[in-house]
């Protein structure tokens, strides 16, 4: 159990590989591992990120649904007003085209009336006049004659 | 074998010498036979077992981890590149858990430790005499397959990681910080002998204990298997296979408590006191 040259042999062969180690085994080693890690923390990251992003698409969805929602009660509410405010229209128009018809069919009689009058009392004078002349026996002079005759029509 | 029916010390023996190359006392180059001649040759002989086994087992090491490293992907892994990977991200998470400054050194540095020594250690799980007799076979007298159990071994690694500490204590701190750390404390500037040597104590005990710590872990492990051997048949297997599911444990825990007190004593370097 002697100490000889071997003890240096041996710190020399050592050195050698340690360097060698240093150089050609730990580097890529190391960077590979380092590499991998990174990876998984990327994909880990990219994972999270995902369910968030899924999570607020989600959310987005619903929300769209919903505003959707709203504006179809909207629209329909909208429509259903619109349909009842027609109708009331559509009943005014009627109501008031029944007035008028019922005006203008008042107003004729009337004008009817008045022109069936209008009539009798022309054929009354000159029924007067006819009387007057067969009582009178003489031809009475028209023109001096109408205004009384024209005056005793419109007292009828 | 040395001898054809050798008694339990020399088998013992034997089966703890390394293969030395190195000058004989009369100056011939050679190996070494027997412990003596071995202690003869002095610093410049080489175990050419230990340097061996090691160089092999970390050439395996790095040739395995950089296939790996050559196909790596950051797609889903498969086969070696999970282990490799598996492997990296163990031992980067115990330097990031300890170590807290940024130093591209220790990381591939206390990786290297972990396999290395784990796969120094992993071949004391290897039958004891399996090896020693398919070398003696091609005429290799001595040949004692794990690496760390040579002192030279671990002291060759934790000398290196006692050169890093002094290395990152001086280029955190500078010389003027280094060399106060060591002379003004914990006593004060009127006592800068006495803190020296007490901390001179503490900073060369960290190479010391832990070149030693895993040698002798490794050398006590070996020996009881080398015990075991020497019983009668029967009896080896009732022992040898509890001691090697212990030793499966003991193997992966000093390797990486070498790591662990390399990483520790690095980022002490680093740290102002």
């Amino acid at each position: 159990m002697n100490l000889n040259l071997t003890l240096i042999g041996q710190a020399i062969s050592f050195a050698i590989f340690v360097w060698f180690c240093m150089k050609y085994v730990w580097p890529p080693v190391i960077a590979a591992l380092e590499e991998r890690s990174k990876k998984i923390a990327d994909g880990l990251e990219a994972a999270n990120r995902a369910s968030r992003d899924l999570e607020t698409a989600q959310e987005q969805a619903a929300q769209t649904l919903r505003e959707s929602k709203e504006q179809a009660a909207e629209i329909i509410e909208q429509a259903n007003k619109r349909a009842n405010q027609m109708i009331d229209e559509a009943k005014e128009q009627v109501i008031a085209d029944g007035k008028r018809l019922r005006e203008a069919a008042q107003a004729e009689i009337e004008q009817d009336v008045v022109r069936a009058k209008e009539a009798l009392r022309a054929q009354v004078s000159v029924l007067a006049y006819a009387g007057a002349e067969r009582i009178l026996g003489a031809t009475i002079d028209e023109k001096a004659h109408s205004e009384i005759v024209e005056q005793l029509a419109k007292e009828l | 074998m040395a001898s054809e029916n050798p008694t339990a010390s020399e088998y013992i023996q034997h089966h703890l010498q390394n293969l030395t190359f190195g000058q004989h006392p009369d100056g011939s180059w050679g190996i070494a036979h027997g412990a003596k001649e071995a202690a003869d040759m002095g610093f410049w002989a080489i175990h050419l077992d230990t340097m061996g086994f090691s160089i092999g087992l970390g050439i395996l090491f790095l040739w395995l981890f950089r296939k790996a490293a050559k196909k790596v992907s950051a797609d889903t892994p498969s086969g070696l590149q999970n282990f490799v990977e598996l492997m990296v991200e163990f031992v980067d998470g115990s330097v990031k858990e300890t170590f807290h400054g940024k130093n591209k050194v220790i990381a591939p540095l206390a990786l290297t430790i972990f396999v290395w020594v784990f796969l120094m250690n992993t071949m004391d799980l290897v039958p004891v005499d399996f090896l020693p007799t398919i070398a003696a076979m091609l005429g290799i007298p001595y040949f004692k397959v794990v690496p760390t159990t040579d002192l030279n071994a671990t002291l060759g690694m934790s000398l290196s990681v006692f050169v890093l500490i002094i290395y990152y204590s001086i280029k955190a701190k500078g010389v003027s910080g280094f060399v106060g750390e060591l002379t003004l404390q914990p006593f004060g500037k009127w006592m800068i002998p006495f803190n020296l040597l007490l901390e001179g104590v503490g900073l060369l005990a960290k190479p010391v204990s832990l070149a030693l710590r895993l040698f002798g872990n490794l050398y006590a492990g070996e020996l009881i298997f080398i015990l075991i051997a020497i019983l009668p048949w029967g009896l080896q297997w009732a022992l040898s296979v509890p001691w090697a599911i212990f030793h499966i444990l003991v193997i992966v825990l000093q390797a990486f408590i070498f790591m662990m007190l390399t990483i520790v004593y690095l980022s002490m370097a680093h740290e102002e006191h």
